[in-house]
């Protein structure tokens, strides 16, 4: 597990920016953390990473559950909190998205039970004191361990 | 300036609606008339989650759309013979969900040989009030709601240019994740809106973000945090003064979404405003937008809070506009998950 900290909510979006720089293809990361830890403010960032067009606002999906962005790949931004499991995201469909050419960046990825694919980037954000959080980041395979060992070599 | 045309004859459309929580199907005069306007509520309790969680999946659209088209037909007294046209939801939403309504617009359109137009779901809320009222063009329109808070310039039907937009959390989604934060049920922006009737606005003064910043851009992800921050700080807050706290969070919202709708009244110089979506039923909101108006001498046109949040009977509003000037789609109409309303124009020149 990588652990860093940030001073403020622009160092939370660099951290998500660094982050997106080096993802590709078929890349799930999950995000954790409580109502206004940072995931919105984390997922700006990887989204600018992936050269989304900085005037698109990256906007939360919590009411659409699904935010698509274009930029060097697609980026698919999910929140699952509305949904009630893993039938409900195989009814709508959404693993064409999770092995697919994009990116996919989901909160309350819990949902997805089983159905959560094999590599995944956890990243959870927790508060600290003000605009400080601690991210912490951890891969489950060997891919997303070699994406977190260059996120720690970036900084 | 654009009108609506008057027209020889009155066209009986049916839409239909699927694009989220809801499935709803409604029969409509002329793009105007209610027949009839059925909303299946999928709101489903689920205490486990510390709420409700409604189902959003295709599967629930498919079981209940049969049922709310029947009823829409039923409830106006018509028969599938009678209807004209069919207009359905084409965007922007799950593609999923989309699909259920799509499907059935094609086949009704298809078997009774009527023309089929798809429609933008928020274009559908911002003409919602000509069902109650006729509104001039241009006007601003303020479309507020679980999942939009935006700004926009209406010229005519199809004629729209976004002013501004939230730059994370919809004033919608605020309202329900501030409600979670202090123990209320969902919708919780609702039960705000009631906890602030016998509230003090002023006893806690939240942050108003972006209020100043010369944009028409609006976030409300820093409030929520505020409110965070302030309910550990002062844990009764959430108890005995839970009202005075639901009433300055909400005014806290109405006053950021009343100061940049009038900024953009003042920049374009339009002189009407239309307020729509979910959060256009709330009570706050609908005070503050009409001393405003009051104030400055501006036509506000509102719709009555079941046209406000979502419904099919504001998708034939356009629908029946699309199809008098001959703007339908083919069997080929697929589901647009993402849907900017500035790039409708193009229809009208029949490019989409």
């Amino acid at each position: 597990m990588v652990v860093v900290e940030t001073s403020s909510a622009e160092a939370t979006v660099q951290l998500g920016l660094r982050l997106g720089r080096l993802l590709g293809p078929g890349d799930f990361v999950a995000l954790f953390g409580e109502l206004g830890a940072g995931k919105t403010q984390f997922a700006k960032g990887i989204a600018a990473g992936l050269a989304v067009d900085p005037a698109t606002p990256v906007t939360s999906p919590t009411y659409t559950i699904l935010n698509v962005y274009q930029g060097r790949l697609p980026l698919y931004h999910f929140d699952l909190y509305r949904l009630q499991g893993a039938e409900e995201s195989a009814a709508l469909g959404f693993e064409e998205y999770f092995y697919g050419k994009g990116v996919c960046v989901v909160e309350w990825s819990e949902r997805l039970e089983d159905e959560l694919p094999e590599e995944v980037i956890s990243v959870t954000l927790a508060h600290l004191e003000h605009d400080s959080r601690r991210v912490a980041f951890e891969g489950s395979g060997p891919r997303t361990r070699e994406i977190i060992e260059a996120l720690r070599g970036s900084g | 300036m654009l009108r609506l045309a008057a027209r020889q004859t009155a066209m009986l459309v049916l839409a239909i609606e699927s694009s989220c929580d809801e499935t709803a199907a409604a029969v409509v005069r002329d793009g105007r008339s209610i027949l009839s306007n059925i909303v299946s509520s999928q709101i489903s309790v689920h205490a486990e989650y510390g709420g409700v969680v409604p189902e959003i999946a295709s599967r629930k659209h498919l079981e209940a759309v049969a049922t709310v088209v029947t009823t829409a037909l039923d409830e106006a007294g018509v028969g599938l013979d009678d209807i004209e046209g069919v207009a359905v939801t084409q965007g922007p939403g799950l593609a999923g969900a989309l699909l259920v309504g799509i499907s059935v617009a094609k086949g009704l359109s298809f078997g009774r040989g009527v023309p089929l137009v798809g429609v933008n779901h928020i274009e559908g809320h911002l003409l919602a009030v000509f069902l109650e009222q006729p509104v001039e063009f241009p006007f601003i329109a303020l479309a507020v709601s679980g999942g939009h808070s935006h700004l926009y310039r209406v010229d005519g039907v199809g004629r729209y240019r976004t002013l501004g937009q939230t730059v994370d959390d919809a004033a919608g989604e605020a309202f329900d994740k501030v409600g979670k934060l202090i123990g209320l049920p969902y919708p919780a922006g609702v039960a705000i809106d009631r906890l602030a009737v016998s509230g003090n606005p002023q006893a806690i003064r939240f942050p108003r973000p972006l209020m100043h910043d010369g944009t028409f851009n609006f976030s409300f992800s820093g409030l929520k945090t505020a409110v965070l921050t302030h309910v550990r700080n002062h844990p009764e807050a959430a108890g005995a003064g839970i009202n005075d706290l639901a009433a300055s969070f909400q005014s806290a919202v109405c006053e950021v979404l009343t100061h940049k709708t009038a900024a953009a009244i003042e920049a374009t110089g339009i002189r009407r405003l239309v307020v729509a979506g979910g959060v256009a039923c709330n009570s706050g909101l609908r005070q503050s937008m009409r001393q405003l108006c009051d104030a400055r001498g501006i036509e506000l046109s509102l719709a009555s809070p079941p046209l406000c949040s979502d419904n099919a009977a504001m998708i034939a509003v356009p629908g029946d506009y699309y199809l008098e000037n001959g703007v339908a789609s083919g069997f080929d109409l697929d589901a647009l998950p993402v849907w900017p309303l500035d790039q409708l124009a193009a229809r009208l020149q029949g490019e989409r």
